[in-house]
């Protein structure tokens, strides 16, 4: 990779919030929902993932399962032969069979989701409709469901949002009106353990996360029902729960001291938890939070930060580095803006900042090298092309693999950008 | 539809990216959509390659099925030609693409760009990654190479081009200097590498070289056939793997281009011979080993383990479909059965049945023989980041045997520890469940020995009985033979008819079948 000579125009400028977005369209050098696959399938203990794709896709599962996780893994790929593209009848046949097999080699699977690809899409192979003939016939021991993680259909996050939309029409109906609380996005174990703890101080019981470790424990949903998002991508979900008769609390999302304060204080408002005690609660974490924050911050602070578009995470992580890490944010690229799930994120990014949605890469490494930023967050495929030019980076998906979410991984959260910064400037070589 | 948990081989257009990757002034341009540019990073990050691969992806998405996605496809060269400039195109399209049928070719061509543009059909359901990067070299070579020019341009020293060397290959990167430097010695000088580093013109003058050297047929084969019958320009297909095949190579050179060998095979600088011969590798003796990977790297292997390190090879396939004869052949000469296969888990289950105590093969293998307790050591593709090693690693030439040597027998228990263990079986610290010394960490044992017990598939097997002295025999055997001890036990107790298996079947089952 090598600094350009000139810069790339922007494509289009429109604004969101009061804020100038820049969109583009172009070459996206980003991963598709199948993706996603490499952490539901050991968020949900008793799923397994079959997509019904080519070996292309079976091939980026196995390159982005952290270079090859082996062990039996419980997700696997149909893939799609000549003779499937001649008939779709016998495809459909095909792939029962396959189920059968796989079915009867892993009596252990609860749930199973068939899942779409780019090619299945193009053929328009039903997937709902084999996913209903095969949960015929295997229901009461296994339920089959479908979502698409192909990349014309979604975008690396996107993949855990179609993956929990397919599961909501599944969730019991809430009798009742009876208040409770939904966590909505897959968490580390720990970082779920630390929540529902919290909650509990506060008062909160009654409260379910989706998706749930187990299939057979999911939770119940109805106009009660007040839900936090912890991921920022789980539009569809969201339009679902809300389809139930779901309610969601606006909040900013759990990253760092301030934006698990106002997370948790969405919950504790909406449950009329009276300010003093849930100061009392809170007090020990963000106390906690704040010291072990303080070392990543002289580190930090100052540092310009520029993200490409990925996950979707990067508003949220830009406005807690901006505002508690003190970096300098240049651009913000995220693969889709969702406005109103950013409502309470956007307004405190700090102005004269670049959000961008959508890509052209080649465009955005030329802004990227003229922003002349100290970190960049990209993915895999840029991030040693940067480093060889001289630019330190940070790479996203970590920022996935890795528990960020809450007090006491705030500062986890911090070190995985202060990491590279500390590296470069011990490596004297 | 084929359920697959892990492949051997991505899809051909990966084999495209891979000779593009390795090329100079060359720039892929793939119909595909949003997602596929994951690719990028098995370059990036297992090759630690320093720049972007090569390629432009129009990345199309839902949206744009519904619209133009022949013009997206068609911005997306003309916009790759004005940024990158190359000096030759590939234009193809993968999986998807091929299904919404936009002529990548016709549409490129459409452009009239000033350099040739090389329109690749690479048909995703049915072929793989190799075949992907042979077609494409292929295709590469008949576009752009050009008539041998009239002189010789005053060369004294014959000449010849080293084919098939491409990026995220199996040490490539040292095969292709360690080869140029046996040639050299031998008085042969190289025209041309490709596609590795090599530039379209440098394609152009390949007919210039007195012959071809393919070094990986599954990359080679099909593009120096062609120039043989093209050109009438020859070629040698022995890969230089192991002492007695570097020596046939270097043999088969010097009579084709009419040079001495003798300088050369006197002063082979490969210490496998001895290290071989001397007494310390006793213990290798017999070793029973599986090989499975590619075939040209199996192939080489199966010679090095019988004839090089006097291993007993009990088993061996490749997941390459394309040369799965010349395996056959390979396996029909040791006396067992080929197993050609692109399903990890058959390959699970003959190493299982199998019970090597080396297995030679491909990252796959690694993690098979490390769940199994097995010893392993890697020999082919697919690579992984640990297959691009810092040190000079080749696996051709006698420097190249000198790594293989290494590679090989450092997995292995050693013969003194071997002796120790057999032994002592219950000392606390040289005891049955310990791993080699040099290896560490015994986490793996008590999974070998599940891995051990689920194998009884055979109903015959499941009506033996172990008695309990049989079995605190069998314990006390150490763990890298147990398994062979146990099978070939119950494999003479089923012959012989008898049900319960005692201490003393298990000793004449080790005296009827010797170590």
């Amino acid at each position: 990779m090598t600094p350009p000579t000139t810069t790339g125009a922007a494509r289009a400028i429109t604004n969101v919030d009061e804020r100038p977005v820049l969109r583009e369209r172009g070459q996206r050098e980003v991963f598709c929902g199948l993706t996603g696959i490499v952490w539901m399938h050991r968020k949900i203990q008793d799923a397994f993932f079959l997509v019904v794709g080519s070996r292309t896709c079976a091939h980026l599962i196995q390159s982005a399962a952290g270079v090859m996780i082996f062990a039996e893994p419980r997700f696997a790929t149909a893939i799609i032969g000549e003779r499937d593209l001649a008939g779709l009848a016998d495809a459909n046949e095909e792939l029962d069979r396959e189920v059968g097999k796989l079915l009867a080699r892993r009596p252990d699977i609860k749930l199973l989701f068939l899942v779409g690809s780019c090619p299945s899409e193009v053929i328009k192979l039903d997937l709902s409709r084999a996913a209903e003939r095969l949960s015929r016939q295997f229901m009461p021991d296994v339920r089959v469901l479908n979502y698409s993680g192909s990349g014309i259909e979604t975008t690396f996050t996107q993949g855990e949002d179609a993956c929990l939309a397919s599961l909501v029409p599944e969730l019991p109906r809430a009798a009742g009106d009876a208040r409770s609380l939904l966590v909505v996005g897959a968490l580390a174990d720990i970082v779920e353990d630390q929540f529902r703890q919290t909650f509990a101080d506060l008062g909160i019981d009654n409260v379910d996360f989706l998706p749930p470790r187990l299939s057979t424990e999911l939770p119940s949903v109805g106009p009660g029902t007040r839900y936090l998002l912890a991921q920022p991508f789980l539009t569809d979900t969201s339009q679902a729960l809300e389809n139930n008769g779901a309610t969601r609390l606006s909040a900013p999302f759990p990253f760092g001291e301030e934006g698990t304060t106002a997370w948790l204080r969405a919950a504790a408002d909406a449950w009329d938890v009276p300010e003093r005690h849930f100061n009392a609660v809170t007090r020990p974490g963000r106390d906690r939070a704040k010291k072990a924050m303080e070392r990543y911050r002289e580190r930090l602070a100052g540092r310009r930060i520029f993200f490409f578009p990925d996950s979707q995470l990067e508003v949220p992580l830009a406005r807690f580095l901006s505002r508690e890490m003190g970096m300098e944010l240049t651009e913000v690229g995220t693969p889709y803006l969702h406005k109103e799930h950013l409502e309470r994120e956007l307004p405190l990014l700090p102005a004269g900042v670049c959000v961008s949605e959508g890509q052209d890469v080649d465009r955005q490494i030329d802004r990227c090298f003229a922003a002349e930023p100290d970190i960049v967050v990209c993915g895999l495929g840029l991030a040693n092309p940067f480093e060889a030019a001289g630019v330190t980076t940070k790479w996203s998906i970590e920022l996935l693999f890795t528990p960020i979410h809450g007090y006491e991984q705030a500062a986890d959260c911090a070190e995985l950008f202060a990491r590279p910064l500390s590296r470069r400037e011990a490596l004297a070589i | 539809m084929q359920l697959t948990l892990w492949t051997y081989e991505g899809p051909p257009h990966v084999g495209a990216m891979r000779v593009a990757t390795a090329m100079r002034d060359v720039h892929y341009v793939l119909h595909a959509p949003q997602g596929d540019t994951y690719a990028d990073l098995l370059f990036t990050m297992i090759e630690r390659r320093s720049q972007r691969p090569p390629v432009t992806y129009t990345t199309f998405q839902a949206r744009d099925l519904g619209a133009d996605t022949a013009q997206l496809f068609q911005d997306a060269v003309r916009d790759a030609y004005e940024r990158f400039q190359p000096k030759a195109m590939i234009v193809g399209a993968s999986c998807t693409a091929e299904l919404i049928q936009d002529d990548p070719g016709g549409l490129a061509d459409a452009l009239n760009l000033p350099i040739p543009v090389i329109p690749l059909e690479l048909p995703s359901y049915q072929r793989k990654e190799n075949w992907g990067a042979a077609e494409t070299f292929y295709y590469i070579v008949r576009t752009l190479s050009r008539p041998p020019a009239d002189d010789r341009n005053g060369r004294s020293r014959p000449t010849c081009n080293l084919l098939g060397a491409t990026a995220l290959g199996f040490r490539h990167r040292d095969d292709v200097n360690e080869l140029g430097m046996l040639l050299r010695q031998l008085g042969v000088d190289i025209n041309v590498t490709a596609p590795w580093e090599a530039t379209p013109d440098d394609i152009a003058r390949l007919a210039d070289a007195d012959f071809n050297v393919v070094m990986y047929p599954e990359i080679a084969d099909t593009a120096a056939r062609w120039l043989e019958r093209t050109y009438g320009q020859p070629y040698v297909a022995i890969p230089p793997i192991g002492v007695s095949a570097t020596r046939d190579f270097v043999k088969e050179v010097a009579e084709l281009v009419d040079v001495d060998p003798m300088p050369v095979l006197a002063d082979a600088a490969s210490r496998l011979p001895w290290y071989s011969r001397s007494v310390d590798s006793t213990y290798l003796t017999g070793k029973r080993v599986f090989i499975f990977g590619d075939a040209t790297h199996v192939l080489a292997a199966a010679r090095i383990a019988r004839e090089e390190l006097a291993f007993e090879v009990v088993g061996l396939g490749t997941y390459s479909r394309e040369f799965a004869r010349d395996v056959r052949a390979a396996a029909r000469e040791l006396g067992v059965d080929a197993l050609i296969t692109d399903d990890y888990l058959d390959v699970e289950a003959r190493v299982q049945e199998l019970q090597p105590e080396l297995v030679l093969g491909t990252q796959m293998e690694r993690h098979i023989a490390k769940r199994q307790g097995i010893a392993c050591a890697v020999i082919s593709s697919p690579v992984h980041v640990q297959d691009f090693p810092a040190a000079y690693a080749p696996q051709m030439g006698f420097e190249g045997a000198n790594a293989i040597f290494d590679t090989w027998v450092h997995p292995l228990m050693m013969g003194l520890e071997e002796h120790l263990l057999g032994m002592f079986s219950e000392d606390f610290e040289f005891h049955n469940d310990a791993t080699p010394s040099h290896l560490g960490g015994s986490a793996t044992r008590g999974k070998a020995a599940a891995a051990e017990t689920e194998d009884e598939s055979i109903a015959d097997v499941e009506a033996l009985t172990w008695s309990p002295d049989a079995e605190k025999t069998l314990s006390r055997i150490p763990f890298f033979v147990r398994g062979k001890a146990k099978r070939n036990t119950e494999t003479f107790a089923l012959e012989r008819g008898i049900a319960t298996i005692t201490s003393e079947t298990l000793y004449d089952a080790k005296a009827h079948f010797g170590r």
